[in-house]
Formats: C-alpha cells, structure tokens, sequence
C-alpha cells in the first residue's frame, strides 16, 4: 500500500491549484472587461485614462495584481506538470483513437487553447502593460471648463510632468495623464493585431466553456439545483459574452479608424 | 450462407510487456452477424489453431456483460462502437461486410501488456485492496434492514457499485486516468452508513494507490462516463474530489 502523499503532491491536490487557480483569472475577466468597457466612451480617453492610473496606483489593486501574475504562471506550471505526467500514463498510444465519439474536441486540447492564451497574455501585456510602465505610451492633457462643462483634449511632449496631475486652474478642470487609449486606439489600426485579438478571444472561449464547469467538478461541486447554473454562466457568461465583449474592443477601434 | 460477412482485422500482436508488438493483418470470412465480437475472434483462433499458428490472446470470462473481463480498444474506442456495452455484448451486426477493424488492447502504463490483447489490471485490484472495504464488527449476526437508508441514497451507491472493474474509462481517458473506476468503488461505501468508519482514511488511501501505480490525471473531457458499459458517472468523479480534499483539509484522519 501507498502512503498518502501530502496534498499539493497528489493528482487531485495538483487539480485543486488548476482549479483554483482558474477560477481566479475567471474573476479577473469579469473586472478587466467592466474596466476597458470605458474604451467605447466618446471621451477622447479621459475615463479610461484615468481608470488606468488608478489600477495601477491603488495599493489593494497592485496587491490582487500581482496575485494575479502569480496564478497565471502557477496556472500554466502546474498545466505543464500535469500534462507530462499524463503523457507518462499511456506510453504507447492508440494507432486508431476516436476522441470525437466521447468527448468534446475543446476539453481534449486545453493545453493547446491554453498556450495560445498564453502567447496572447504576453503580447498582450508587451503592447500595453509594459508600455505603460515604461514611459512608451503619450501624455494628453485634458481641459474641461467648469461653466460650459466642455472638454478639449491636447497631446503633451513627454518629460514635461511625471505620471498624473489633476487641479483646478481658472474655472478651468486639468488633467494630465498617460494617454493609453491612444496606444490602443494606434494598435488596433493594424489589421494582424485586431486578427490575433480575435482568435485569441475565440479561445479563451472554448478555453472556459471547458474550463469553468470543469474547475467545479475538481473541487467537487456537483450538485444536481446548481450544475446546470453553472454550465449554463461556463456558456453562456464566459464562454460566449465575456469573449465578445474583449474581441469587440480591437474590432471597434478598426473599424473606426 | 448469405449475410454473412468477410472482415479484415488488423490485430495488435505483442509476445510480452518487454517485447515491441506490431499490427498483424488477419481475414476473417464467413463471420455471421449475430456472432458476438469474441466469437468472431474465437473463429479467427479456431483457424490460426488449424495452421499451427499462435492464437490472438484476448481476455474474456463470463460473456455476459457482466464480469468485466473482456477488454478490446476496437476502431478506436473501448468495447467498440456501441455506447454502454462490453466486447461480449457486441455484435458482428454493428459492422459491415467488408469493414477493417483495428484491435488495440487498453493502452496505459499502468495497464501493461501480458500478451497481444491482454493486459495486466491488477492495478485496480491494489487500488481496491487499500481501502475499497468495509470493517465488520465481530459478534452476533445483526437483523436485515435494521439500519435505515433513504432510498435515493441506496439507488446512488448501488448504481456505483455496478462498476465491473473493466478499465474502459482508463482506456478511453486521454489521460489514462483511472479516476471514475476509482470514484465509483469510494462512492459506493462514502454514500452508506456502513461506509462511514474508513470514509476518509479510504479516500486518501484508494487516491494514493492510484497515483503510485501511474495512472493520469482527470480533466474532466466525460469520455470514461461516455464509454463506461454501465454507465458510472462523472458525479461519482466530483464525490471523489469532495471526500480527498475534505479528508486532506479539514479532518485529522492521516493514511500512513
């Protein structure tokens, strides 16, 4: 008889960190979304602006932020192990192996839709993360006068100030701030960017049509009131809304160019 | 006669586990369509004896459905291609004349080889032996029924306990993973009173063998539940995850 490994070290211990793991850049996605949503204000940028320098400024964000790169990394190590280790569980394959007749193509090829995903996590966050953090992305300044509540945006040279700046000067809201929205609204003019975005998309949704009803069947929540409520969001939410919703982003600054 | 048809089988022939095996073509004629899959064989066989050559080793015992012994990975998929049947239940009127059928046996490391079709599944035995079994109290003989159990709840653990041991959900898994065999023998006690003394020291016990003999992991793609001949299902699978992280995290109960 074998003694039982330690939780982590087991099979289902090592699960248990996929699924949890999964769950958590589930979540983020459900903020990232409501977050860039403020891409599609007619606004010259500013709310999404200035969403952007509070996410990366406000210490509990930056805290959950870097949890988040963590589970990510976690996330694909742990993919890693357990994929060498099921490839070390059947040796010598199938010459004749009909998968489609039992199972779903999108729930055999996770590691595939996965490292896909990850390519895009990190061109993703080399346009724009990285950028940001760098000083690579324009300044703009934007001035809003109290009385007529108009605002007109100006494109700052760089050096000029650091970061962000918000006061009030002669009647007159001013604020400078780090111009991502151009940075996004530059990239995505580029038809190979808004093409990679899109299939990108389209696998983060086979991704967590699998993915999200599978994390609750590793932890064991299975019940038969809230199984199909959770098939039906792993569908419908965040394999079907939250996808459209991120591809629509890349498609809408294209189109508008 | 007529309707009988004339098969093609590309049959995996391997001499041991230390042995490189290959697919050896065979012509099967005159296979009548009522004949099930393992008749079929044993008219190949009877012909092979005929010529003085080794039969095809398959395993097979009851030929009922109902011991788990026979095995076969036909066409690609475990017990062929009928849902919710054993090989000897299946029969030569689910093919066409004419038709090539390829035999595998199960593939997975901790399935190994005996010979040609025949695999090794004392795995599941060793899996079985470290907690799949409850302690009887010595004594007097206690009355039938003198413990209650809803009947919803004796449905669920007897629909576990018809697992026959086949190893089909290994063999279908990508993985090979042997995780709804071994969900189904901890669910069949977790769910019973009777089951309740070695609950969680059996679920971290049965995880543990099953682990050490090499099977993969689970990720859930539902093809075991899909290809099992007796319909166990994936709930079984989430019960299993239920008992080990609830026996790992929050009870004392350790398996040395």
């Amino acid at each position: 008889m074998s003694k039982s490994k330690p939780l982590l070290f087991s099979t289902l211990g090592k699960k248990l960190i996929m699924s949890l793991t999964g769950l958590f850049l589930c979540s983020f996605l459900i903020v990232h979304l409501i977050g860039n949503l403020q891409l599609f204000y007619n606004d010259q940028g500013k709310a999404f602006n200035e969403y952007a320098y509070f996410m990366t400024h406000f210490t509990p964000i930056k805290i959950v932020s870097y949890l988040l790169y963590t589970s990510i990394v976690i996330h694909a190590i742990y993919a890693l192990v357990l994929t060498i280790h099921n490839k070390k569980a059947r040796p010598v394959g199938y010459a004749v192996y009909r998968g489609s007749a039992n199972s779903s193509w999108n729930s055999r090829n996770m590691g595939i839709l996965g490292t896909v995903l990850l390519v895009f996590i990190v061109t993703h966050m080399s346009q724009f993360w990285w950028k940001f953090h760098n000083d690579q992305v324009p300044y703009i300044e934007y001035r809003t006068d109290l009385n007529t509540n108009k605002t007109t945006a100006t494109e700052l040279v760089a050096g000029e100030f650091t970061d962000y700046m918000e006061y009030v000067d002669n009647g007159v809201a001013i604020t400078k701030a780090r111009d991502l929205y151009k940075q996004v609204a530059f990239t995505f003019k580029e038809w190979y960017w808004v093409a990679l975005y899109v299939v990108s998309m389209a696998a983060l949704s086979f991704h967590l049509i699998h993915g999200f009803k599978s994390a609750f069947q590793t932890l064991g929540w299975d019940h038969k009131k809230y199984a199909p409520i959770i098939r039906f969001v792993g569908i419908w939410f965040f394999g079907v809304a939250i996808p459209i919703g991120f591809a629509a982003m890349p498609v809408y600054f294209y189109l508008s160019n | 006669m007529s309707g009988n048809m004339n098969l093609t089988l590309k049959v995996w022939r391997q001499k041991n586990d230390n042995t490189r095996g290959k697919f050896v073509t065979y012509q099967a004629n005159g296979i009548s369509p009522d004949m099930s899959f393992l008749e079929m064989l044993d008219v190949v066989n009877e012909d092979l004896v005929r010529k003085g050559e080794d039969p095809i080793h398959f395993d097979h015992d009851c030929r009922e459905g109902i011991c788990g012994m026979c095995s076969l990975h036909i066409n690609g998929r475990p017990h062929g291609p009928k849902q919710g049947t054993t090989t000897c239940q299946l029969h030569m009127r689910s093919f066409h004349d004419g038709q090539t059928v390829v035999i595998e046996p199960w593939r997975a490391a901790a399935f190994p080889v005996i010979k040609d079709l025949a695999v090794d599944r004392s795995a599941f035995d060793r899996i079985q032996q470290a907690g799949g079994y409850v302690n009887v109290n010595t004594g007097g003989v206690p009355d039938a029924n003198v413990i209650p159990i809803p009947k919803i709840i004796a449905d669920e653990a007897f629909e576990s306990a018809t697992c026959i041991g086949c190893g089909a959900c290994v063999a279908a898994c990508k993985n090979a993973s042997a995780m709804l065999f071994v969900s189904a023998k901890i669910s069949q006690y977790a769910l019973l009173p009777q089951g309740q003394t070695e609950r969680y020291s059996r679920a971290q016990a049965m995880v543990a063998q099953m682990d050490a003999e090499g099977f993969g992991s689970c990720t859930n793609t539902g093809a075991c539940e899909a290809e099992c001949p007796v319909g166990i299902k994936l709930t079984n699978i989430a019960r299993m995850n239920r008992e080990y992280l609830n026996a790992k995290i929050f009870k004392e109960i350790e398996v040395h």
